[in-house]
């Protein structure tokens, strides 16, 4: 299996080719990830288990009958893995519904708070996700960087992009952009270790080692599951394109990249992929190209952060 | 377009002396379409006396519509007798159960299990098949179509409108209209109500022009406090219902298995006191209470 992962490989120098081509013709499923592979990944996710805390707190609610829907969803939105699993399920071809959904908000409301939450008392059935990985990738700290980015792009989206995207629909985009880490990690350990390495050692952004080792970066895997289970395609073609200079812009991945962006540079969480000074900024159209000045138009994540902290079951980083 | 109540019931089936009048068995409706197509909606107790009415016409051909599977619902099937004799057939339409993992089909298996009935399936002599509805994908009986529409329960529930020559007639099997899980001062509410209001709009407009609403009306809305989330409605909020759909006709059902016929009719006379005399003139709905045995022709 890993021998011919190996033969795909690429170099990094491709990757702008791929992505232009990846483009041009919509289809995201250039690169090394054959279909096969992705029903492989996408089969595995279903035996993916959720983040501690979600787990238990899941466990906690659901032993008393009347326990509030709305702490049911307030753990289901702080945990990727479940709300992928929420997202796959509304958006399945079972209810063929009109439109995508979004958010697990929406989702309660199509298919009953009872129902999702045996969903979720399904989820943490399956265990927890050990914090550490053969990939050696800290889960907890990439659960940090993904709730801080979440709530980040909110923000944004509530500061600087009101009327031109719901910041409900940020804060999921927020949450999963990185959701192809994960499953590398669970699913791709060694390939995935082996790409952490090569970044580390050579000073290149991760996704760029992800797509010479793996021969496909986490970005477009996230994106191709999040089509397969018929996710939005606003939010395909966020998680696909997050780390790409030259995506279109819009105001969900304005906010995406920048609050991503953000949270790298202020080092909350990690999700293996450290700012560096010679990023260029994210979306300067939106939020001008003084990192210094973008951060302070933030502002204070102090709630964001304490509240993923708490969650995360991290100490404090900084 | 004919229909005749069998079981209309909520939750268990309540035989005695105080349901003489409104019955004891759970819910069941049997539609007839103009060109004679049998719609059969749920199969609670009530569709046992409907197997055996059946029996005077051989073959029996029917499609039955399951809103959902808890077991007020399905309890009557594996008593229907139409599903033994050769020549019938049945077809059971019902939804998926994204919990269980399981469609129609295997629900009913796990009715008929050895430990919980005598028969297997496979040992049921008429042919039954069995078809997953999908949201707003209408299904052709005869000359009628049978539209599924996704409500709100403890369990995925589909309502159905059943259509044939300009009449129509909406079932909600178990219904509790869709309400915020915040509170006013909480960060979601207003997003929550957003998709709520929303949703209700939707199932508004495609119950547009509807002849005759059947709804689950459970409760009194006095009860309703104390019951919130038990995925059910009340008589006050469905007439309130009806007369926002401007529906000729409402009736309600799901009876609450404790209520005895004196207690219906005084919690269904209160309700409409509540309606108020205003709400009596042209064009509004003519309510009634679901009665075994109550047949009405549209």
């Amino acid at each position: 299996m890993r021998r011919a992962w190996k033969a795909q490989r690429c170099p990094p120098s491709r990757l702008a080719l791929r992505r232009a081509e990846c483009r041009a013709d919509e289809d995201l499923e250039l690169g090394a990830l054959t279909p096969e592979l992705e029903r492989k990944l996408g089969a595995a996710v279903e035996r993916m288990p959720a983040f501690p805390r979600s787990v238990q707190k899941i466990l906690e609610l659901t032993r008393n009958i009347n326990c509030l829907p709305k702490e049911v969803v307030a753990v289901i939105e702080m945990d990727p893995v479940m709300t992928v699993k929420i997202l796959k399920v509304i958006n399945s071809a079972y209810y063929s519904l009109p439109s995508r959904i979004t958010s697990v908000s929406q989702s309660v409301v199509y298919l009953g708070i009872n129902t999702i939450k045996n969903l979720s008392l399904g989820f943490a059935a399956v265990g927890i996700l050990p914090r550490m990985n053969a990939a050696g990738f800290d889960v907890q700290r990439y659960l940090l960087h993904s709730l801080v980015v979440a709530g980040t792009a909110r923000q944004l989206a509530t500061q600087s992009a009101r009327g031109e995207v719901d910041p409900g629909d940020c804060y999921i985009a927020g949450l999963l952009h990185d959701f192809g880490k994960i499953v590398f990690a669970q699913f791709l350990t060694a390939e995935f270790h082996d790409a952490l390495r090569y970044s580390a050692e050579r000073g290149v952004p991760l996704h760029e080692a992800e797509l010479a080792v793996i021969g496909v970066d986490h970005g477009l895997a996230g994106a191709l599951l999040a089509r397969r289970w018929t996710f939005s395609a606003e939010l395909v073609d966020c998680i696909r394109d997050h780390h790409d200079p030259r995506a279109e812009p819009s105001a969900m991945i304005d906010c995406l990249r920048v609050a991503d962006q953000v949270v790298r540079y202020r080092a909350i969480g990690d999700a293996g992929n450290p700012w560096r000074a010679t990023e260029a900024p994210a979306a300067p159209l939106r939020f001008g190209d003084d990192m210094e000045a973008i951060v302070a138009r933030v502002g204070s994540l102090e709630k964001i952060v304490e509240d993923a902290m708490m969650f995360a079951q991290v100490g404090k980083e900084q | 377009m004919k229909m005749r109540f069998w079981g209309v019931r909520g939750s268990i089936p309540s035989p005695g002396p105080h349901t003489m009048r409104y019955g004891g068995n759970t819910t069941c409706i049997e539609v007839r379409s103009d060109d004679d197509s049998l719609i059969i909606l749920d199969a609670g107790t009530g569709i046992f006396p409907l197997g055996q009415e059946l029996l005077k016409r051989l073959p029996v051909r029917a499609n039955v519509f399951m809103t959902h599977t808890h077991w007020d619902h399905i309890q009557g099937l594996p008593f229907f007798t139409p599903l033994y004799i050769p020549g019938n057939s049945v077809r059971i339409h019902g939804g998926y159960d994204v919990v269980a993992g399981r469609g129609i089909d295997q629900i009913v298996d796990v009715q008929l299990q050895y430990s919980y009935f005598p028969v297997r399936e496979a040992e049921m002599r008429g042919r039954i098949e069995y078809a997953t509805v999908s949201i707003g994908i209408p299904v052709a009986v005869g000359d009628a179509t049978v539209t599924p529409l996704l409500l709100n329960h403890p369990v995925v529930n589909y309502g159905y409108r059943i259509d044939c020559n300009g009449k129509s007639v909406f079932f909600t099997g178990d219904h509790e209209p869709w309400s915020n899980i915040y509170a006013p001062e909480d960060e979601g509410y207003r997003e929550y109500q957003q998709i709520v209001d929303q949703q209700q709009a939707q199932l508004d407009a495609s119950l547009a022009g509807l002849d005759l609403l059947v709804a689950d009306s459970s409760y009194t809305a006095a009860e309703y406090s104390s019951r919130t989330g038990w995925g059910h409605g009340t008589l006050e909020g469905n007439i309130a219902w009806a007369q926002r759909l401007g529906a000729k006709k409402l009736v309600c059902t799901h009876h609450e298995p404790t209520r005895s016929d004196e207690d219906l009719e005084r919690a269904f006379e209160a309700a409409l006191e509540t309606a108020g005399p205003g709400q009596a003139g042209d064009g509004a709905p003519e309510i009634m209470l679901a009665r075994e045995g109550l047949e009405l022709v549209l």
